[in-house]
C-alpha cells in the first residue's frame, strides 16, 4: 500500500488527485492538504470581479467531493517537509498546521511514499509597498478578493452616476508579475460593465503592464494569421484597447501604491506617477515559503527549493543568456532530481528562466513578465504527475515516461465580457507551444496551425462552455475523465 | 469623456476595426460557424498537448 500526499487543491493539484484516485487500486490511499476548504475556476474570478458573478458561481466545498471520491481531505497548510523523514520516523513526511476553524493552529505530520507539491503562488503584494487589497489596490487573484474588487468597482460607478469622472488602472502591480492574460480580460470587462451602467463616457481605463510590448503576456507575444498577414498579438492587443479607448503605459514596474496613486519606473529609468480612483494590479508571485530538512534536521531547503521559493524539477536552471535558451530547458516529468518520489506541477514548479526576454531598465531594475503556468498546462501537467507516480506503484518505473513539456503543450487563452449567452464577445488566443520551440519552428517558435487569435461571440461560448465543463469535470460528476484538461 | 485618437497619440497608430469587421463579430450565423473551427482547432490543439 502506498500514500501519495498531495500539496493543495487547485487546478493541478485536484486534477492530480482525481486521476490517482481513479485509476490506483483503493488499497493505496491519496491525500490533499490544502489550506482552504473550496476549489476555485480562477479564470472566471474575473467575472466575480466586475459583479457579473458571485464567489459559490466559481468555488465549492472539497471535502464533500473528495469523500465521494474516497480521497482523504485534511484542511491545512504545509509547513515543511521531510524526505528523508527525521529522527523518529522513518518515512519521509510532511509537517502540516490545520486552518480548518474545529482544529486551527494544530500541527500534525503526514507519512508519504510519493508527494506532489501544487501549491500554487504566494501571492506576493509585499514586493510593492502599498500593493494588495489590504492596501491601496484590488485584485481578482482569489474569489474573496475578486468580491471585494467587485464591491469596490460598484461603489467606484454609483459616483460616477452622481456625475463624477474616474480613472481606472488597470495591469500588473510589479516589475516582474506574470498572469497579464488576467489583467487583460479585467480591463476587457471593465469596459463592458462600464458601458452596461452608461458611465463609460466618465471613464479613463489606463492599462499598465510590464511587458515590452502589449500582447507578450509573459509568453513573449504571439504571432496569430490576422486579414492576410502574420501578425504580433501586440497588434490584436492594442486594436482591442483602442476600440475600447483603453490607454496603455508599457515596460512599467510599479514600485509604490499610495491610496489613490502609483508611481512606477519605466524601462528608459524614469520615473512617473499616475492618479486613479480605482486600480486592480496583479501581485508578483513567490514560493509559499516551504521549508525542507533532512534526517538529521539540517536545512535542505535549498536542494529542494530555487531561492524564490518554487520547488526544482528536471529543468537546465544553468544560467545562460537569452539567446541561448532552448525549448530543452523546459522540464518534461516534473519529477525532483535529488528525492525522486517528489513532483512539482502548476505555479509550485521552477521555471528554468522565463519565457520573455529579460529587460533590465538603465537604474537596473528587472521589468518583464515572468512565465505564465496556469489553466490549462498546470492541469496538464498535474495529470501528468499522478501518471508518471501510477507508473511507478504499478510497474516500479523509477523513470517516468509520462512527459508535459510546456515546449510541447499549447495552452488557451480566452478574454471573454458577459456572462449571458448573446451579451458578450471575446478574444480569444490559442498558442502551441506555450515555451517557443525556435529549432522546432525557426521563424516565430510556434506552430502556426494551432496558433491563432479571434475576437467575437464564438469565443465568448467557449468560455462559457470552458466555465460550466471544467466545474463539472472538477465536481467529479459522471465521466468527468472524458472532458480533456 | 476621453478620446484618445488624435494624431499622433497613442491610440492613432493602433488598427481599428471597420463596420464590417465589428458585424461579424456579433453575427449569430458567422459566429456559429466560427464556434466550430475554434472548437475544432482547440481539440486538435488539445490532442497534440496530450499525446
Amino acid at each position: 500500500m502506498s500514500r501519495i500526499v498531495v500539496l493543495g487543491a487547485g487546478i493541478s493539484g485536484h486534477t492530480a488527485a482525481s486521476y490517482l484516485r481513479k485509476l490506483l487500486p483503493k488499497e493505496h490511499e491519496v491525500v490533499v492538504i490544502s489550506p482552504n476548504s473550496k476549489w476555485n475556476w480562477i479564470p472566471s474570478n474575473i467575472w466575480v470581479g466586475v459583479g457579473e458573478m458571485e464567489p459559490e458561481d466559481v468555488t465549492f466545498e472539497l471535502g464533500p467531493i473528495y469523500k465521494k471520491a474516497g480521497i482523504v481531505f485534511k484542511q491545512a497548510k504545509a509547513i515543511a517537509i521531510y524526505p528523508e523523514g527525521s529522527s523518529t520516523i522513518s518515512k519521509p513526511f510532511v509537517q502540516i498546521e490545520h486552518t480548518s476553524k474545529e482544529s486551527f493552529g494544530n500541527q500534525e505530520n503526514i507519512e508519504y511514499d510519493y508527494l506532489i507539491n501544487t501549491t500554487g503562488p504566494k501571492l506576493n503584494f509585499e514586493a510593492t509597498q502599498g500593493l494588495g487589497p489590504e492596501k491601496n489596490s484590488l485584485s481578482v487573484c482569489s474569489a474573496q478578493h475578486a468580491k471585494e474588487t467587485a464591491k469596490e468597482l460598484k461603489k467606484t460607478i454609483e459616483t460616477m452616476k452622481k456625475g463624477k469622472n474616474a480613472v481606472f488602472l488597470v495591469g500588473t502591480g510589479h516589475g516582474q508579475s506574470t498572469c497579464q492574460g488576467a489583467a487583460f480580460e479585467y480591463a476587457f470587462n471593465l469596459d463592458f460593465i462600464l458601458k452596461k451602467e452608461k458611465v463609460k463616457d466618465k471613464a479613463k481605463i489606463v492599462y499598465i503592464t510590464n511587458e515590452y510590448e502589449l500582447g507578450d503576456f509573459g509568453m513573449g507575444g504571439v504571432h496569430i494569421k490576422n486579414g492576410g498577414y502574420l501578425t504580433h498579438t501586440k497588434t490584436f492587443t492594442e486594436s482591442l484597447f483602442t476600440e475600447r479607448n483603453v490607454s496603455w503605459i508599457k515596460r512599467a514596474h510599479v514600485y509604490k501604491v499610495e491610496p489613490n496613486k502609483a508611481y512606477y519606473e519605466t524601462l528608459s529609468g524614469n520615473h512617473n506617477e499616475i492618479e486613479f480612483d480605482f486600480a486592480m494590479l496583479i501581485p508578483p508571485f513567490a514560493g509559499v515559503g516551504l521549508k525542507a530538512y533532512n534526517k538529521l534536521n539540517e536545512d535542505i531547503t535549498q536542494t529542494l527549493f530555487v531561492p524564490n521559493g518554487f520547488m526544482k524539477v528536471d529543468a537546465d536552471y544553468t544560467q545562460k543568456p537569452y539567446e541561448e535558451w532552448k525549448a530543452s530547458d523546459w522540464p518534461k516529468t516534473y519529477q525532483n532530481p535529488t528525492y525522486k518520489n517528489i513532483f512539482a506541477a502548476g505555479i509550485a514548479f521552477a521555471p528554468p528562466h522565463s519565457i520573455s526576454k529579460p529587460m533590465k531598465s538603465s537604474n537596473g531594475t528587472p521589468i518583464f513578465p515572468t512565465p505564465p503556468r496556469t489553466g490549462m498546462p498546470s492541469a496538464i501537467i498535474g495529470r501528468n504527475c499522478a501518471l508518471n507516480i501510477i507508473d511507478m506503484i504499478k510497474y516500479g518505473n523509477q523513470t517516468p515516461k509520462h512527459t508535459a513539456s510546456m515546449a510541447e503543450i499549447g495552452a488557451a487563452c480566452v478574454a471573454s465580457t458577459g456572462a449571458g449567452f448573446f451579451s458578450g464577445t471575446a478574444a480569444s488566443i490559442t498558442v502551441y507551444p506555450i515555451v517557443p520551440d525556435f529549432e522546432k519552428y525557426p521563424e516565430y517558435g510556434r506552430d502556426l496551425l494551432y496558433t491563432f487569435g479571434e475576437i467575437g461571440l464564438a469565443g465568448h461560448w467557449i468560455k462559457l462552455l470552458l466555465h460550466y465543463g471544467f466545474i463539472y469535470k472538477a465536481k467529479l460528476k459522471p465521466f468527468w475523465f472524458i472532458l480533456p484538461e | 469623456m476621453i478620446e484618445e485618437r488624435k494624431p499622433y497619440e497613442q491610440a492613432f497608430f493602433a488598427s481599428k476595426p471597420t463596420a464590417f469587421t465589428k458585424f461579424l463579430r456579433t453575427c449569430v450565423i458567422w459566429q456559429l460557424v466560427k464556434f466550430g473551427i475554434i472548437n475544432l482547432k482547440m481539440t486538435l490543439m488539445l490532442l497534440k498537448s496530450h499525446k
